[in-house]
């Protein structure tokens, strides 16, 4: 799940493991449960099926900053240094790599982190372009502030328990005029109605726990929540998970499921912060 | 970008070298291991070696490794013969377009096609008829092209883009590992695996079976097929036709045997599809060439087999009609040619079914053309129809590609599927019911369908909703 796991907390000051050497029996440990992960019409169903909003609204909203001449049709994301918050086992995080990213999933499972290299480590064409990292975002925000073009945390917001902290710190990772994106579930009755009672309780789409209702947040917070970490907020769109053909579609009502893309404030003195992208983690790690 | 490229070199051939050491040792035996390609197409024939072209031809595709792989041997450059093939395919607008896309039309223009105008749709029980053209038929229906023609075309074009698709001859899978079908480790695995006929392994991340009707691919994949035998065989032929006006007419007249079909290859020569019982078609293949143009001609013009009954209604209904709707002066009759001679050695015969599989993808799997789907040549649909599936699963690709999904991904796989049954399964099932229909001399239906045949024919909204039906 791209989630942050309820055990953030405990996690919160253990240092980061860095995940690159890949360990070949670990591998097989885990190709099984990243293949129950990567199985598209099992338990991430809906996760796989947001890839064709997700996907492209980040594709555009990034690919719009690029000229003519930079834009490569097959790798339109070519050069942009993604952060993946809550990363899960990798579902939107190899897309976007397949797309020409450098992507870094950051996720508090462990667990989940080697599920996400087992499946990784099959794809030679983005298996250089994805680095997953066990650590939180509060520990991530202090080496590599300001080095993403741009920040995601999909899906991720309904699970946390401190949404400040998280919006503050992936505002902190962007860099000056960079993106944050968001997907979450809205704060209301009818949100709490089918994300909790029907898919839970009456579909079965989610295991029961997985959402909590107190936890949801409205895109009107979210937003208040951006700009006073100096983020505005460009698009606000709902979207709507037909539970028969198992897809996902934009709609005008941000009453249940939103996305969200805030840009982070060109700041004049502070451009040489991003100069340098996060080859840190890179060196870390080899 | 500020990144440092030296460590990434490094690191990424530390990688590349670990990767290497552990599938070797790991392995025990196995050496060759390791060849990838993201997309491999199995059957090298119209349909597949026309994915092949579609896909090189694709920019989202173009850092993707495309293999073809070929059973049959490289025939090396094509040269168009003086005498015409006996297999002839009548193309759509809808393939022509496809085949523009990448050149291959060109090609085709180029060497040796045909166009036929019009098309005329008659019976040997009752007189009714429907007759096909656009309008002052300056459009052609359709494009009559020999195969060989056609798929020479489309590997011309495939040589232009040669960068881009690696193609591999005599190279079939003897073996194949998909993702999710069976226990085996290998099935947990983000990839297909096939064994080749030469000893050597190749894992890609999408499969696309082209290999015709009896598909291996479809085979492995286990999908469920639906089968019809007709109990038919299809008889085929280059004829010579006697002086008469210009040949540019489909001519297709149903017997209750099974239908004739004549279609134009040059001004003096046509190909002859005719379905028929298993031993008539065996008793034609034997005949001497005189008797055997005696029989087509018969087949074409005898009128032993009118039902008076159907007769007299007809014409009947006919006066009704056409006080309500004057007839227009291009769906006048016509009289069929007269068959003069048959080419030698042009005869051949094959035996004709049905065959639909239930599913056309599955994780990593998707199958296209004949493997898919095998149909009646009734309405020379066929391989128009598998020119459909290229054209939808390239598209359904760029979508998915263009929005960083895997390639052999479900969710794109089976957006394919939903669109392609929903065109092919109507076409199937309206063939094969007209098969039934015209398969009888019952004169209930009889009636029925020359009534039928001739309200179609005479209320144009109709006949035009038939013909755009016809050509997407």
């Amino acid at each position: 799940m791209e989630e942050m796991t309820p055990d953030e907390k405990a996690q919160k000051f253990q240092r980061p493991i860095a995940q690159t050497t890949i360990d070949e029996e670990e591998v097989s440990k885990f190709s099984a449960l990243s293949a129950l992960w990567w199985d598209e019409g099992g338990e991430f169903e809906a996760l796989h099926s947001l890839n064709e909003l997700r996907v492209p609204l980040i594709r555009d909203a990034l690919v719009s900053k690029k000229t003519l001449e930079e834009y490569n049709v097959a790798k339109p994301l070519d050069g942009f240094w993604i952060l993946d918050i809550g990363s899960g086992g990798g579902i939107l995080s190899e897309p976007l790599a397949r797309l020409g990213a450098s992507v870094i999933g950051a996720d508090a499972s462990e667990e989940n982190i080697k599920i996400a290299q087992a499946h990784l480590i099959h794809d030679h064409a983005i298996r250089d372009k994805v680095k997953y990292v066990n650590t939180t975002v509060e520990e991530i925000a202090q080496t590599q502030a300001g080095k993403f073009d741009a920040v995601v945390a999909s899906e991720v917001l309904e699970h946390v328990a401190d949404a400040n902290t998280l919006v503050s710190c992936a505002c902190q990772l962007v860099r000056p005029g960079g993106s944050v994106f968001f997907t979450t579930i809205n704060k209301t009755r009818i949100a709490h109605l089918l994300g909790v009672v029907v898919a839970e309780h009456v579909l079965r789409l989610l295991a029961p726990g997985t959402h909590d209702w107190e936890k949801f947040i409205s895109p009107k917070d979210l937003s208040y929540m951006l700009n006073k970490n100096n983020c505005a907020t460009r698009l606000l769109h709902g979207m709507f998970y037909n539970p028969l053909t198992k897809r996902w579609s934009w709609t005008k009502d941000t009453s249940i499921n939103y996305a969200l893309h805030a840009v982070k404030a060109e700041s004049n003195d502070s451009s040489n912060l991003w100069t340098d992208k996060p080859t840190q983690i890179k060196q870390e790690n080899d | 970008m500020a990144f440092k490229w030296s460590a990434v070199l490094t690191r990424s051939r530390h990688n590349l070298l670990n990767h290497l050491c552990q599938q070797y040792i790991g392995t025990s035996g196995a050496a060759k291991n390791g060849d990838f390609a993201d997309i491999v197409i199995s059957g090298g024939g119209m349909v597949g070696a026309a994915m092949a072209c579609a896909l090189a031809n694709n920019s989202c595709l173009q850092d993707k490794r495309i293999i073809l792989l070929e059973a049959g041997k490289d025939t090396g450059e094509f040269v168009v013969p003086d005498q015409f093939s006996n297999r002839t395919c009548a193309l759509n607008p809808a393939t022509v377009r496809l085949l523009s896309s990448f050149g291959s039309w060109q090609e085709i223009e180029g060497m040796r096609c045909f166009s036929a105008l019009r098309m005329q749709v008659w019976e040997s029980c009752a007189d009714s008829m429907i007759t096909f053209n656009n309008s002052d038929m300056s459009e052609p229906l359709a494009y009559i092209v020999e195969n060989d023609v056609i798929l020479a075309a489309i590997m011309r074009a495939l040589k232009n883009v040669k960068n881009q698709v690696e193609i591999r001859y005599e190279t079939n899978a003897t073996a194949f590992n998909l993702p999710g079908r069976g226990d085996s480790e290998e099935a947990k695995m983000p990839y297909v695996k096939l064994n080749l006929n030469d000893g050597s392994v190749l894992k890609t991340k999408l499969l696309i079976g082209a290999d015709g009707t009896n598909s291996a691919v479809r085979k492995a994949s286990g999908f469920h097929t639906i089968n019809r035998h007709y109990d038919q065989s299809a008889v085929v032929a280059t004829l010579m036709l006697g002086e008469g006006l210009s040949n540019t007419t489909a001519w297709q007249r149903f017997l209750p045997t099974g239908p004739i079909a004549l279609l134009p290859i040059s001004d003096t020569m046509s190909s002859l599809v005719w379905s028929t019982t298993k031993e008539h078609a065996k008793n034609l293949q034997e005949l001497s060439p005189e008797s055997f143009v005696d029989a087509v001609n018969d087949a074409l013009w005898h009128e032993r087999e009118k039902n008076e009954i159907a007769g007299k209604l007809l014409d009947g209904f006919k006066n009704v009609l056409n006080n309500i709707v004057p007839a227009d002066s291009d769906g006048v009759r016509q009289l069929p040619p007269t068959v003069i001679d048959v080419v030698d050695k042009s005869r051949a015969s094959f035996p004709l079914a049905l065959t639909h599989a239930s599913q056309y993808v599955r994780p990593r799997v998707a199958l296209i053309g004949d493997a898919a789907h095998r149909i009646h040549p009734l309405a020379g649909q066929g391989v128009n129809l598998g020119f459909s599936d290229v054209a939808c699963l390239n598209d359904m690709l760029t979508k998915a590609v263009s929005s960083g999904a895997d390639p052999g991904a479900l969710t794109h796989l089976l957006q394919y599927e939903t669109e392609r049954q929903r065109q092919n399964v109507p076409v199937m099932l309206t063939i094969d019911g007209l098969q039934r229909l015209y398969g009888t001399e019952f004169t209930p239906v009889v009636v029925a369908r020359s009534l039928g045949l001739h309200a179609v024919h005479s209320l144009p909204f109709l006949k035009k909703f038939i013909m755009e039906r016809a050509s997407v």
